[in-house]
């Protein structure tokens, strides 16, 4: 269930614009950046909110690559596979985070850290190979850098976990 | 981190490039910023505006190229109101990033842009549609247009004039079909974003039913500079008879220096990858290029000294789109190069009409078969009559898809075949 809080917070942004709806992008973004992803019951509060239908709601959930329907770890890992990056070795990228967290495309790792997806082209072709961890973007990956981007993550989060 | 090369011919949208930093709203005012709205607003009609931008030879920067002030001309004057601008920073073909760029290099540049288009259509209300990898450009345009309302360039009222006009960003939730104009609006208006197939057109029927005009964000960047300098000045710029004003053009793939350069329209290709792009990455040499992003046809070593501007480009055989170079080595099997594209378009398909949905994957799976030994003969005219129906498609996603596959066939074909008589990728040791 959505907290008092947040739905305070998503009616004040809905009343921002002239027709609710127009916000379903945000409202969604919103919630998951409280609760990691878009559940059943979410999807229902939120379409309350937005004066939609669920299935309504559901139609754009779907659409979207960046809402998701089922829990994704704490960072997201999107590997950039569109021309530029695939010339500039993207399988290698992939390969390396994969058997570095020992999960599969598409996977969260078992402690709830990482979910690696694939993503099209970021934007970032003059730094290719390219990921985007959250909404940080990585370019001129090598297995180094990689590793190195991981192990500070790991840091970050057991860090958050002793606050 | 942008990189910062020098760049000797005259910079208008990157006049205020700076190492790792967007240019204040005070040196883009130092550097003539804003002195077009003070000059044309609450003073000059939308008709003599329009006269200068048509004068100009100002088109659009975002694929289609269509004539910018032909666009606005097509609002009806007895439009209803609320009207609207909407600005597409969506950008997600493959090898564009100039839209991040000039957002980095210079905000207030597209800030001002549409409230000139804004007051030329008589809108009340902008937005500035911005993919979810380009949070740090979205970031920077919130605090960058609360700025410039605080001047008084924004809001209520403009500079004391009765011309209102706001702007907000809508942050989009991904996916390349929202860069399509239509799609835009149906994103916009929190439905799914699939494209309209006009008539009637967004700037008649648009977002809510009212008059709406989609420009790119670098289209609107140049209208500031225009309206200050004459068209004139404007069409000098360029290094083409008939084209006019800079480009950005973006350079990515087997180069040294990859990058985006604001270059005068109707620079050649080999200029633009020798003297900017660095020339080929070592141990490499070129084998092919599309010129404007991914949805264009390849261009070969015959048309290595093509002037890059639309008329030019065309001539040739393909699109300067978004001025999106990306450049292929001799090295690089362009078989698995369109599979590729391929299945970015397949995947990115809004799967809303049948040519579309169906064709793509059809299309993949042929490709896939060939670049994994498995082709015969036959598929090669499969390909070919398969491209034929995505053009019937709703909107210019498949025909897009289908444009570099039919250039691997008109220019690579016998690179295809090799691959079906090996039965194996050649270019796989």
């Amino acid at each position: 269930m959505l907290s008092d809080a947040l739905k305070e917070t998503l009616r004040g942004k809905i009343a921002q614009g002239e027709h609710p709806r127009e916000h379903a992008v945000d409202v969604m973004l919103e919630i998951q950046k409280r609760c990691g992803y878009m559940s059943d019951e979410a999807m229902e509060e939120a379409a309350t909110l937005l004066g939609m239908s669920p299935l309504e709601l559901e139609e754009l959930a779907t659409f979207y690559d960046h809402i998701y329907r089922e829990p994704v770890g704490k960072y997201v890992i999107r590997v950039c596979d569109s021309a530029v990056c695939w010339m500039h070795g993207h399988l290698s990228v992939v390969d390396h985070l994969t058997s570095l967290l020992g999960i599969g495309m598409g996977e969260t790792t078992p402690d709830g850290l990482f979910t690696v997806l694939p993503v099209c082209c970021l934007g970032y072709c003059d730094r290719a190979p390219a990921m985007m961890i959250n909404q940080r973007i990585f370019g001129q990956l090598t297995p180094e850098k990689i590793d190195r981007v991981i192990r500070r993550l790991r840091e970050e989060a057991s860090f958050d976990e002793a606050e | 981190m942008t990189r910062v090369k020098l760049v000797e011919t005259p910079q208008v949208l990157f006049r205020n490039r700076r190492p790792n930093r967007i240019a204040t709203l005070e040196e883009y005012r130092q550097s003539g910023g804003y002195e077009a709205l003070v000059k044309v607003v609450g003073r000059w009609s939308p008709a003599e505006i329009c006269r200068c931008i048509d004068e100009s030879g100002l088109k659009g920067r975002g694929g289609a190229g269509f004539p910018a002030s032909k666009k606005w001309m097509s609002v009806p004057a007895d439009g209803a109101y609320p009207r609207y601008i909407a600005a597409n920073a969506d950008e997600m073909e493959p090898g564009t990033f100039k839209d991040r760029m000039l957002i980095h290099v210079d905000p207030h540049a597209v800030i001002e842009g549409m409230i000139l288009a804004g007051y030329t259509i008589s809108a009340s209300k902008g937005y500035i549609f911005v993919r979810p990898s380009y949070e740090s450009s979205a970031a920077i345009l919130e605090q960058e247009l609360e700025n410039a309302r605080r001047a008084g360039y924004l809001g209520e009222n403009i500079l004391g004039t009765d011309f209102s006009f706001d702007i907000v960003v809508h942050r989009s939730g991904g996916r390349y079909i929202c860069g399509e104009a239509t799609a835009l609006l149906n994103a916009l208006m929190g439905k799914r974003p699939n494209p309209i197939k006009p008539p009637p057109f967004p700037t008649v029927k648009g977002l809510w039913d009212r008059p709406t005009v989609v420009n790119n964000v670098e289209t609107l960047a140049n209208v500031p500079p225009i309206l200050r300098n004459g068209p004139q000045w404007y069409r000098n710029l360029a290094e083409t008879e008939g084209s006019a004003g800079t480009k950005l053009y973006c350079v990515s793939g087997r180069v040294n220096n990859p990058g985006c350069f604001e270059l005068p329209m109707g620079t050649r290709f080999s200029e633009i990858l020798e003297r900017y792009a660095g020339g080929m990455a070592p141990g490499y040499a070129f084998k092919a290029f599309l010129p404007g992003g991914a949805s264009t046809c390849f261009l070969t070593k015959a048309h290595y000294h093509v002037a890059m501007d639309f008329d030019a480009v065309a001539a040739a055989g393909s699109r300067l789109g978004t001025g999106a170079v990306i450049v292929f080595d001799d090295r690089t099997c362009l078989v698995a190069a369109v599979l590729n594209l391929t299945e970015f378009f397949a995947r990115e398909s809004c799967g809303w009409c049948t040519p579309c949905r169906e064709g793509l994957p059809y299309l993949r799976d042929l490709l896939w078969r060939i670049e994994h030994g498995e082709g015969k003969e036959a598929f090669i005219p499969m390909l070919r009559s398969m491209c034929k129906h995505l053009w019937n498609a709703y909107c210019a996603l498949a025909p897009g898809a289908a444009t570099p596959v039919e250039g691997l066939l008109k220019h690579f074909e016998d690179e295809v075949r090799e691959h079906i008589i090996q039965k194996r990728c050649p270019f796989k040791v």
